[in-house]
């Protein structure tokens, strides 16, 4: 899963860096991702992971960091 | 009626009395503003006064003097920032002086190098070596920059952080030189008087918000500038409305003109419900322990759209006015004049342009689903 994440945010995340150079828990914002590019982002796990967030999940903090990420796409796992 | 809005009311008639001069001269509306500080209005929200009042405050400014209505709603804003956290000593000593002296704060927020996206800073919170900190940001507009007595500022956390990694600053006026940097001589909202200014501050770390900006900004300063300006805008609608009613009153019921009256005011409450529905949500939601609600995008588009949608219909009501009133209204020296409401009412889609909200909330609607 982490893979496939890692591969959206190379593809959308439009950061400076690397997305393989970060730690599991670095701030992606802090890295560099715009809130724009964040939308991207969330479009992009959406198709990769073919699901949809809810709401109450398009929040700022759950699109911060990989592992913040990969929760909510667990959460979304169990609930389906 | 309470005693705030009594207040309020009195200073909204002297702000009638020196709004076509204060238009005219593009200069400060000091008489109104003096009216609230007698007052006690610019401490409003700090003493408890219900934040539906300030809002209604601003609507009864804005039918007076829209200037004025601006000075107090931008000001208001800023001090629901400074009550949004309970974890700022700092503020509450400053709020306790507030309400002593009716200071009237202003806010530094557009920068230059930004391309207008108040989500980015160039200049930087400063680390010195006594101890204090510093900023230096080059404004293209501070509103009523000359007569704040203190600023809130908003600049990167630091000199390495992010252009997105910001905070807000509370710096007072002797704290703060401005460099004014051009003239002020706008088509509208001309009392405002927001030329632009280098502003350079020293101030201790602890006037430095406790809540990221981005936080802040989200909770409490967008929501707040959108819900207070949309009231002062609606006061603009209003006041265009009553002129074009004594206009078709003096002509006689009935008629093309009464026809048209009845659809401006279909628009007018139209819009008026959309703002009510607007407050009651964000006060409800703000309540909430954590607010979660308004750190969600669905929060960011309402308070967007609320704001486009109501600066959209404002001058569209002033301008449906203009026409009903016909030449009384197109004339300036004629108690039915409609131009400064108008050429104030054009202001509200250029101040956090509609075009920029517009494109972050094609953006946002990408992803935030209809419930």
């Amino acid at each position: 899963m982490t893979d496939k994440i890692l591969a959206v945010l190379a593809e959308h995340g439009r950061l400076p860096v690397s997305p393989d150079s970060l730690g599991d828990g670095d701030d992606l914002y802090a890295a560099g991702m715009t809130s724009h590019a964040s939308i991207s982002v969330m479009l992009g796990l959406e198709d990769a992971f073919d699901v949809e967030f809810p709401d109450r999940m398009l929040t700022r903090e759950v699109f911060s960091s990989i592992a913040s990420i990969r929760a909510a796409l667990d959460e979304l796992a169990e609930a389906a | 009626m309470s005693d705030f809005l009594a207040g309020v009311k009195a200073a909204a008639a002297v702000a009638a009395e020196h709004v076509d001069d204060v238009d005219r001269a593009a200069r400060f509306p000091v008489e109104a503003i003096e009216a609230l500080k007698d007052a006690k209005a610019l401490s409003a929200l700090a003493d408890g006064v219900p934040f539906a009042d300030v809002a209604q405050a601003c609507l009864v400014l804005g039918r007076s003097c829209s200037a004025a209505g601006m000075v107090f709603a931008m000001h208001q804003i800023e001090v629901a920032c400074l009550l949004s956290t309970e974890d700022w000593p700092w503020a509450k000593g400053y709020l306790a002086d507030l309400s002593r002296e009716q200071r009237l704060i202003g806010s530094v927020t557009s920068e230059i190098g930004t391309g207008g996206d108040m989500g980015r800073s160039v200049s930087a919170v400063e680390p010195q070596d006594e101890g204090t900190c510093t900023l230096v940001k080059q404004a293209p507009t501070v509103s009523y920059g000359e007569y704040a007595d203190d600023f809130l500022t908003t600049t990167r956390r630091g000199p390495d952080a992010e252009p997105g990694d910001q905070v807000a600053v509370m710096h007072l006026r002797d704290q703060t030189t401005m460099e004014k940097k051009g003239t002020w001589d706008p088509l509208g909202m001309r009392g405002t008087c927001s030329p632009g200014f280098v502003v350079t501050a020293s101030f201790a770390p602890e006037q430095v918000h406790p809540t990221p900006y981005v936080t802040l900004g989200a909770e409490t300063m967008v929501p707040v500038s959108h819900l207070l300006w949309g009231h002062l805008w609606v006061g603009i609608a209003i006041e265009s409305f009553e002129r074009a009613k004594k206009s078709v009153k003096t002509a006689g019921p009935g008629g093309v003109k009464a026809q048209k009256l009845s659809e401006l005011h279909g628009r007018l409450s139209a819009t008026r419900a959309q703002l009510a529905e607007g407050l009651n949500r964000w006060q409800r939601e703000y309540a909430e322990p954590g607010r979660p609600a308004l750190q969600t995008m669905g929060a960011t588009l309402r308070h967007n759209v609320l704001k486009t949608s109501i600066s959209t219909s404002i001058s569209q009501i002033t301008q449906g006015a203009l026409e009903i009133t016909g030449i009384a209204g197109f004339r300036n020296d004629s108690p039915l004049a409609i131009g400064r409401l108008l050429r104030d009412s054009l202001s509200a889609s250029l101040m956090v342009s509609n075009d920029r909200l517009h494109e972050t909330n094609a953006n946002l609607l990408m992803v935030v689903k209809e419930s």
